[in-house]
């Protein structure tokens, strides 16, 4: 399978040509381009996964894991050295489907969607960068591999945020995203470190016995997932999620939704074996994170009027339960505690699907109405009825309904947690629940609810064209069927095949709750006179305005950061940069244009002088060689 | 003796040999019309011997241990024909100026020569053998100097030249005389096993390092460097400062690890106070110059201090770092100096750093080339240099000259001030003046692209450096 190198060469390829000789080319034939190679690649991503899971398990029962293409890059030492290959294994093959599917449906949505936009061409030679970047994440053979494409990962995502660079909201956004993911990504390089320090290596399997030597393992492993946690938008490093908004709405689907936001829950189930071995007590201690994010951000979706925001937030929440169900795992035994690491990766599979589609939906509603607010929108239905249905598929999905793929990984996530301790069975139940409510809030307040009528009449909303609706369709047709894949058979805990089995119980009360959610919502929000919805922001005024500020955390940072760090801390080292270091480094250049003063006359031009200093040297270095010799 | 083993241990030799009759004859036959091709046709006979000499050839000896081949000689020897390639590409603008295109032949059968002595230099086993391929290297070069002998600078640099290099010479020589004097041999295989470290071989040891110092233009051996930079043709000034010091480098490398084994603790205190004066001596004067060649000139001397870094462990490592190195400053320099020479040619001469205010808003490419040509130079990640400079201070710091090693990566500050003022003045120092916008021709642009394409490859690109490790061992 050495083919699969394509699939990271294409796409930078495609980036060096559009980044190029973009410029030169028509916007149309660019946008082609960049389509046309990331069809390639997707073909190629499903052949892989094709060919890999049709060769069948070996011996013990285990899918193998192949390394079609190694090569070392930088020897360190002996055992110590920095590789770049790529690993194919279950989830590496399943990740590669995941990011190609979707970003071969954003370049095609963003034919439609940017069409007109300045820097058409830039922007698919950054979506090329990007899709390489991301395979290169998912498909790394040692952690070191996984850091790198993970910071060009992150450089893609600022230079795609920040795409509209004229606008300072998106300059201010893009910095905020890069900022706070590189400060966690300070974590997980210490950690990479601190492992390849005392596991002796970069690979993920490090050898049991130079693990046994290593107490520092936990410690690592907690650093790394703070590297996760800021890519992957865990509280309190969330905050840089919901301003990424502000990049185009297709980036957002792939970028902020779909693909990059996983890599956190990625990277911990990569180092499952490892935290499940060596670091238990560190895995819960994800799930408590997990957990709470998935709560916070699910109370400040309900309140939020950005439709993108509501996404955002959504993100977040179910990005929390990905983290959660990796973090509820006792055993590497789907059959005894390990079932949360297959829910987990059977969640993102199923929610990148589904997310992309409500992303990609919110855009071409956005295209529709010229505006993110929920305010300028409402009674769409009439006017976008495609858009209407995928996203109502979409939001079934989210909410947990039957027979929508969401159902399924939620499903087997409540019955890891049930199973963890009923407490964090029943909080993720009432989170789910939650997910529900603000979600059909999101739908009856863009397809029903308060039309904006004055708005609809001077401009009437109109169907996103057909290069916009084929891949909500597409998308709406995955959600529709992807619960019904035997996810289990490909991907485990212990890697042995696992037969997908709905607990009843657990299944009956997800569902009551979802179903309340929604009824709840319906009620609240889906006629024109929103009498108990306005009652409700009105009695709890306090709690609205503080959950529509997000719990002024972006304040509390901008405190932090303004009033502590940088008036005590910043401004003193300032004061020493600038008086005592550059004092010094001032007295060294001064010393060393004097130094260089004082010898100029050794370069008289003359050449009997040449000669002279010539012999006195070598006579010097002479006598100086048989003293200190 | 078997004659049938001269054909592949001298393959590089012979082949080369054979395109300097070829050139010769080419030079005589060809008509004005032919002359106009001389560039593309030498390029071409070079890109053979470097294809030709791709595979690595065997090892052994010739001439009763006259003449040694190495594997590591051949990667060296191939790696200064693409130099040699590289300034042959960039003088062809020059040389089709009305005053010089009569003469292009000799330049490129002096330049040709002057390979071929490096050659002999590299596959010397005997002190003679290793003093022939030396005058063969230095004479023709005063030559090349002297090109442009019809004008003032390029005439004094040609006499300073010759008498500079005789004088190292006739120094080298009776430092050799000397060895001779005291061990009774001249081969460099009998010589270790006789060598006894006595005064007199101390002397006549540093009096031979006195002889390479000069072409490696080391302090306090490099004090016509800066004349001859300035007063020579561009095009050999580039040759000059990466082409020949590589050779003499690597000869170095050898002669004192193989030949003078018994006398290390000697040749590395030498070498010890020899590199940091380079560094420091030349950075201290290229922070004051002006004239860019003569700037390039200190520039050159203190990077030949950091290929002495490699030199002075003696180890394999060393010696895979030394070529690495010498590659990679090979790349980044001819990058600098094919810049220099078009915009010399265009602009009527215009060499000082005044002159490049404003460059990159008339000549965005070059100026962006010369840029990472300077950054690579100046060791910033991840152009080549960087990696370069890393493998020699490892090389160093595994021997244990950390003080040494320290000094050095002080000195890389005070490298990265200077490079810095060229860059500040390219993209950032207004002009009223500036260089006006022109086109550069094919050839450079071809030599141009291979060396931005060494700048940006050759230290992520790993292979290269394995590739060449693979060559190192036994020395």
């Amino acid at each position: 399978m050495e083919y699969t190198i394509l699939i990271l060469l294409l796409p930078f390829v495609s980036f060096l040509f559009l980044g190029l000789a973009g410029m030169k080319l028509r916007p149309v034939v660019a946008g082609a381009i960049g389509t046309a190679v990331l069809a390639v690649v997707a073909v190629l991503s499903y052949t892989t996964a094709w060919e890999y899971f049709s060769a069948g398990r070996d011996a013990a029962g285990l899918y193998p894991t192949l390394m079609p293409w190694n090569t070392v890059w930088l020897p360190i030492s002996g055992d110590l050295h920095i590789d770049l290959g790529i690993l194919l294994d279950p989830i590496s093959v399943m990740m590669l489907v995941v990011i190609s599917t979707v970003s071969l449906m954003v370049h095609i949505y963003s034919f439609g969607y940017m069409k007109g936009e300045r820097g058409f061409q830039r922007y698919y030679a950054f979506l090329s960068l990007f899709t390489m970047s991301m395979m290169g994440l998912v498909v790394a053979t040692n952690i070191f591999q996984m850091y790198l494409f993970w910071e060009l990962v992150g450089v893609s995502s600022y230079l795609l945020i920040g795409f509209y660079y004229t606008k300072p909201e998106a300059i201010a956004a893009s910095k905020k995203a890069f900022i706070v993911t590189r400060f966690a990504d300070l974590g997980f390089l210490i950690g990479i470190l601190v492992h390849g320090y005392y596991a002796g290596t970069f690979t993920f399997t490090p050898a049991a016995t130079t693990l046994a030597a290593g107490v520092m393992i936990p410690l690592a492993l907690g650093l790394m997932f703070i590297g996760g946690a800021g890519k992957s938008a865990m509280f309190p490093l969330h905050i840089w999620l919901p301003d990424a908004m502000e990049g185009p709405t297709p980036v957002s689907a792939l970028i902020h939704a779909a693909t990059m936001v996983v890599a956190g829950v990625y990277l911990v189930a990569r180092m499952f074996p490892l935290f499940i071995g060596y670091a238990p007590e560190v895995l819960h201690w994800t799930a408590y994170i997990g957990a709470f994010t998935a709560l916070y951000a699910a109370v400040v979706a309900c309140v939020q009027s950005d439709i993108k925001r509501v996404l955002a937030f959504s993100t977040i929440s179910q990005i929390g339960f990905m983290i959660v169900a990796l973090g509820v795992c006792t055993s590497n035994d789907p059959h005894t505690g390990g079932l949360g690491y297959m829910a987990s990766m059977f969640h993102l599979f199923t929610h990148a699907m589904f997310k992309a589609l409500l992303f990609l939906g919110a855009g071409a509603i956005i295209h529709a109405v010229h505006s993110n607010e929920m305010s300028t929108m409402g009674g769409l239905r009439k006017y976008m009825p495609l858009t209407h249905i995928t996203f109502l598929v979409a939001c079934l999905a989210i909410a947990g309904i039957w027979p929508f793929s969401g159902f399924f990984s939620k499903d087997e996530i409540l019955t890891a947690c049930f199973s963890f301790s009923p407490v964090m069975g029943w909080v993720m139940t009432a989170i789910a629940g939650l997910t529900a409510f603000y979600m059909f809030r999101l739908y009856y307040g863009i397809f029903w609810g308060r039309e904006n009528r004055e708005l609809h009449a001077e401009h009437t909303p109109h169907e996103a064209p057909f290069t916009m609706t084929l891949p909500l369709l597409i998308l709406a047709a995955v959600t529709c069927v992807a619960g019904f894949i035997p996810f289990g058979q490909f991907v485990s805990a212990d890697g042995l095949p696992y037969t997908i089995h709905i607990d009843g119980s657990v299944a009956t009360l997800s569902l009551c709750v979802a179903v309340v959610a929604i009824a709840l919502a319906t009620w609240m929000y889906a006629r024109e006179k929103q009498p108990v919805a306005d009652r409700l922001a009105e009695r709890f005024s306090g709690l609205h305005r503080a959950a529509y500020h997000r719990f002024y955390i972006d304040e509390v940072y901008q405190f932090i950061t303004h009033r502590v760090i940088f008036a005590c801390i910043s401004t003193p080292i300032a004061w020493f940069d600038r008086h005592v270091v550059d004092g010094f480094l001032n007295l060294l250049a001064t010393a060393t244009n004097g130094a260089s003063c004082l010898i100029r006359q050794m370069q008289s031009g003359s050449v009997q002088r040449y000669c002279i200093w010539f012999l006195g040297g070598a006579l010097g270095l002479t006598i100086l060689i048989l003293f200190i010799c | 003796m078997d004659y049938t083993s001269i054909l592949p241990l001298m393959r590089a030799e012979l082949t080369l040999t054979a395109i300097l009759v070829l050139v010769f004859l080419y030079d005589l036959i060809a008509g004005r019309r032919g002359h106009h091709y001389f560039s593309a046709v030498t390029c071409g006979l070079l890109v053979v011997q470097v294809l030709v000499n791709l595979v690595p050839g065997p090892e052994g000896e010739l001439f009763g241990g006259m003449f040694h081949t190495t594997p590591m000689g051949g990667v060296v020897k191939s790696i200064l024909a693409i130099g040699a390639l590289l300034v042959c590409l960039q003088a062809d603008q020059w040389l089709q100026r009305e005053d010089t295109r009569h003469k292009q032949g000799e330049f490129y059968i002096l330049t040709l020569s002057t390979l071929l002595g490096m050659y002999f230099m590299i596959s010397a086993g005997h002190f003679l053998m290793f003093f022939i391929g030396l005058e063969l290297a230095s004479v023709p070069m005063a030559c090349l100097v002297a090109f442009d002998k019809y004008k003032h600078y390029s005439a004094e640099a040609g006499a300073k030249y010759i008498l500079c290099a005789l004088f190292s010479s006739g120094l080298m020589l009776f430092g050799v005389s000397f060895l001779y004097g005291t061990t009774g041999t001249l081969y460099f295989d009998d010589m270790p096993a006789r060598l006894t470290g006595s005064p007199l071989e101390i002397l006549s040891m540093v009096f031979f390092f006195s002889g390479l110092g000069f072409k490696i233009s080391l302090v306090p051996f490099h004090l016509w460097t800066a004349d001859a930079y300035q007063g020579a043709p561009t095009t050999v000034t580039s040759y000059l400062s990466v082409v020949s010091k590589a050779a003499a480098a690597f000869v170095l490398f050898t002669t004192l690890v193989k030949v003078f084994a018994p006398m290390v603790e000697q040749w590395q205190t030498l070498l010890w106070i020899v590199t940091v004066l380079s560094i420091t001596v030349a950075n201290l004067f290229a922070i004051r110059q002006r004239d860019l060649k003569r700037f390039m000139a200190f520039s050159s001397i203190s990077q030949a201090g950091y290929i002495m870094l490699a030199v002075i462990g003696g180890s394999s490592l060393g010696m895979t770092s030394l070529v690495f190195y010498v590659l990679v400053y090979m790349v980044a320099n001819l990058a600098v100096f094919g810049v220099l020479s078009t915009v010399e040619q265009h602009s009527g001469g215009r060499v000082s750093l005044e002159d490049y205010n404003g460059f990159y808003h008339t000549n965005p490419k070059l100026a962006v080339m010369m840029m990472l040509a300077l950054f690579s130079l100046a060791g910033i990640p991840p152009f080549a240099g960087f990696f370069s400079k890393f493998f020699v201070f490892t090389a160093a710091f595994e021997s244990g000259f950390y003080l040494l090693v320290f000094i050095a990566l002080l000195n890389t500050v005070i490298s990265l001030y200077y490079y810095l003022l060229i860059v500040k003045a390219m993209f950032i120092t207004p002009s009223d003046a500036p260089i006006a916008t022109f086109r550069t021709d094919s050839y450079t642009r071809l030599s141009l692209a291979l060396c931005m394409a060494g700048v940006l490859l050759l230290g992520v690109v790993s292979a290269v450096y394995d590739g060449i490790h693979l060559f190192a061992f036994g020395l």
